[in-house]
């Protein structure tokens, strides 16, 4: 028999997977049976059971959410979920949420946690875990010492998928343990992006703006370049610091770690900090006025001059090409 | 209301940071050390919140190797009123849920009504010790917040995460930890530096804290394997001569970008 493997899953506000879903049920396929857990799916519960058998979920169990207590029930979720399929493992997106729910999970039953995996593998030993240690600067593996390990895997890494499977839910019965919470006063969802661009974090292509881009006003450039690119946006702090966009588009230590095909850095001068969210990118193209500027040191395209002139260029060479 | 504030040191971002490739532990002697950037704005926070309520004490407290006095007495130098640093040769290399059980020990010897942590730190990245804390002290965790609001009974705060915002509110004894967003710490000045002297700085190992915590009872998550990657290369770097956009536009269809 195949061994177990327990995925929590995380699903967006309006009701779909996240897309971290198809690379964490393709990880945990590598491992053995993939069983997902998806805790207050309510109304969307067909579609999201349905989404996560095409991911390759062979079961998918389901729990109640609870829209005013915070983090705990879905512990409560998984607690009850590994008791009843004993895994050889329980994977999450090391995302907000999952992250903390595992690490509760993991202490409240004596397991070892693996953090901020970018893959999973299992040889003859057991089942291993590498991650990308200093941005990048370093590659580490790391195991647990015995017992079933929880694993959190790096969003939007993974390449390997799971293969469709018939749908089989069921609902998961959990007894709350009453653990003391913090209470949800209120929950309040943006709307969705309008646009059709590509989601920051696991983009194949992005192009960041940075302090260099002056005001908000003439950030739209980088917006008209990933457009043009059919590419993703991101920023340095000092972009989002200066109220050019929002939080979510920083890429760097601090913000969202990316790993494209492409990333285009204008206006940025490569700070580690910021190096350290991009430099695992195939192709890294910088253009900076300053000639001194790190960016370059890692680039492999570099351009000193003007954003301001050579963008519109190249968006004008990337359009007269018919692209 | 006494605040302990979670201190962690890590490597100055600002400069390279190394790991020992032995024995995949931080290599200390290569990089400085520094109080990691959020744990100084959560100071900054219980230390701003102490000037303005009265009775309020901050204790700062660390888990980490006895060279680390240092960075921790910088906490007091800005303002905390004493520190707490756990050192202990058997907590070498552990994992997150060893300190999260050591921390948790530590905690109930000091005794809190709030403990606050940076949401991550910038060596680790893994932001799971609050979370795993609020478990084993079984009190309520708010995690992640951009504002906070604290007063003798409660504690409520905003989290923003992507397109969801939560307004969370819990009853002191709590766990909070803040972002980056939080307010810039203040350079403790030199009156801070000389009474900081003065200041408790107790140094406990793990059997001071009185605590059963066995090291290889339970499962650990332990380092198998590591290596450096090759720094990356500099490739191609042209100034702009009027021509440097089509350039660029070549280079992408050449390597097929476009
Ligand atoms: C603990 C910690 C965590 C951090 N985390 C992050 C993080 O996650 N992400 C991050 O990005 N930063 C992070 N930072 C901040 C980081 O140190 C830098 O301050 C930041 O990355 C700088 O952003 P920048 O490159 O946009 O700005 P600057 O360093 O000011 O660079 C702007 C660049 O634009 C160039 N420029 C100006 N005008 C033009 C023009 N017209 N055309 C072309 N080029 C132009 C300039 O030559 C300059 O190189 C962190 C810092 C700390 C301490």
């Amino acid at each position: 028999m195949t061994d177990n493997i327990l995925v929590l899953l995380d699903s967006t506000p309006d009701g779909q997977l996240s897309k971290s879903v198809p690379g964490l049920l393709g990880a945990a396929t590598g491992l053995g049976n993939p069983i997902a857990l998806i805790v207050g799916a309510g109304e969307h519960a067909d579609a999201l059971s349905a989404a996560a058998a095409a991911a390759g979920a062979t079961k998918v169990l389901l729990a109640d959410g609870d829209n005013t207590i915070y983090s705990t029930p879905t512990v409560d979720a998984l607690q009850a979920a590994a008791a009843l399929v004993q895994p050889a493992a329980v994977l999450a997106a090391h995302s907000d949420q999952s992250k903390e729910v595992v690490a509760r999970f993991a202490v409240r039953t004596g397991a070892a946690v693996n953090y901020d995996a970018i893959d999973v593998t299992r040889d003859a030993k057991g089942i291993i875990a590498s991650h990308s240690a200093y941005g990048g600067a370093f590659v580490v593996t790391s195991a647990v010492t015995f017992a079933a390990p929880v694993i959190t895997v790096r969003q939007g890494v993974v390449e390997a998928r799971g293969t469709a499977q018939p749908v089989v839910a069921e609902k998961l019965a959990v007894t709350p343990s009453g653990r003391k919470s913090a209470a949800i006063e209120s929950i309040d969802v943006a709307d969705a992006p309008t646009s059709l661009r590509p989601e920051l974090r696991g983009a194949t292509k992005v192009v960041s703006g940075g302090r260099g881009l002056g005001t908000a006003e003439k950030f739209v450039l980088v917006e008209q370049l990933a457009d043009a690119l059919g590419a993703a946006v991101g920023a340095s702090r000092a972009a989002v610091d200066a109220g050019f966009v929002p939080q979510t588009f920083q890429v760097g230590q601090t913000g969202v770690q990316v790993s494209p095909q492409l990333y285009v850095a204008l206006g940025i001068s490569g700070a580690i900090q910021h190096k350290a969210g991009m430099q695992t990118a195939k192709t890294i193209i910088a253009i900076n006025k300053d000639e001194t500027a790190p960016i370059f040191e890692i680039a492999d395209f570099g351009v000193v001059g003007d954003v301001f002139t050579v963008v519109p260029q190249l968006i004008a060479a990337l359009e007269a090409s018919g692209k | 209301m006494r605040i302990v504030v979670l201190v962690k040191e890590a490597p100055d971002t600002y400069g390279e940071r190394f790991l020992d490739l032995e024995t995949g532990l931080a290599d200390r002697n290569k990089s400085d050390r520094v109080l990691d950037e959020i744990v100084e704005r959560a100071l900054e926070y219980a230390i701003s919140y102490a000037e303005k309520h009265e009775g309020t004490e901050v204790v700062a407290l660390s888990m980490a190797t006895e060279d680390a006095t240092a960075s921790v007495r910088k906490a007091l130098a800005m303002g905390a009123d004493r520190a707490v640093l756990i050192s202990d040769g058997a907590l070498v290399g552990a994992d997150v849920t060893l300190t999260a059980e050591v921390l948790a020990a530590a905690l109930t010897h000091i005794g809190y009504d709030l403990v606050i942590a940076g949401d991550q730190s910038t060596d680790g990245a893994g932001g799971v010790v609050p979370a795993a804390l609020s478990e084993l002290l079984d009190i309520p965790q708010i995690t992640k917040l951009t504002t906070i609001e604290l007063d003798d009974k409660a504690v409520s705060g905003t989290r923003v995460i992507d397109r969801v915002t939560l307004k969370l509110r819990a009853e002191l004894p709590a766990i909070v930890s803040v972002t980056e967003r939080f307010p810039d710490a203040r350079f403790p000045n030199f009156k801070g530096i000389m009474a900081a002297k003065k200041k408790p700085f107790e140094v406990l190992s793990v059997a001071d804290l009185g605590a059963d915590i066995d090291v290889l009872a339970k499962p650990r998550a332990i380092m198998t394997e590591i290596s450096a990657k090759p720094p990356r290369a500099a490739g191609v770097k042209i100034v702009d001569e009027g021509d440097a956009g089509n350039q660029l536009a070549e280079f992408l269809k050449k390597n097929q970008l476009v």
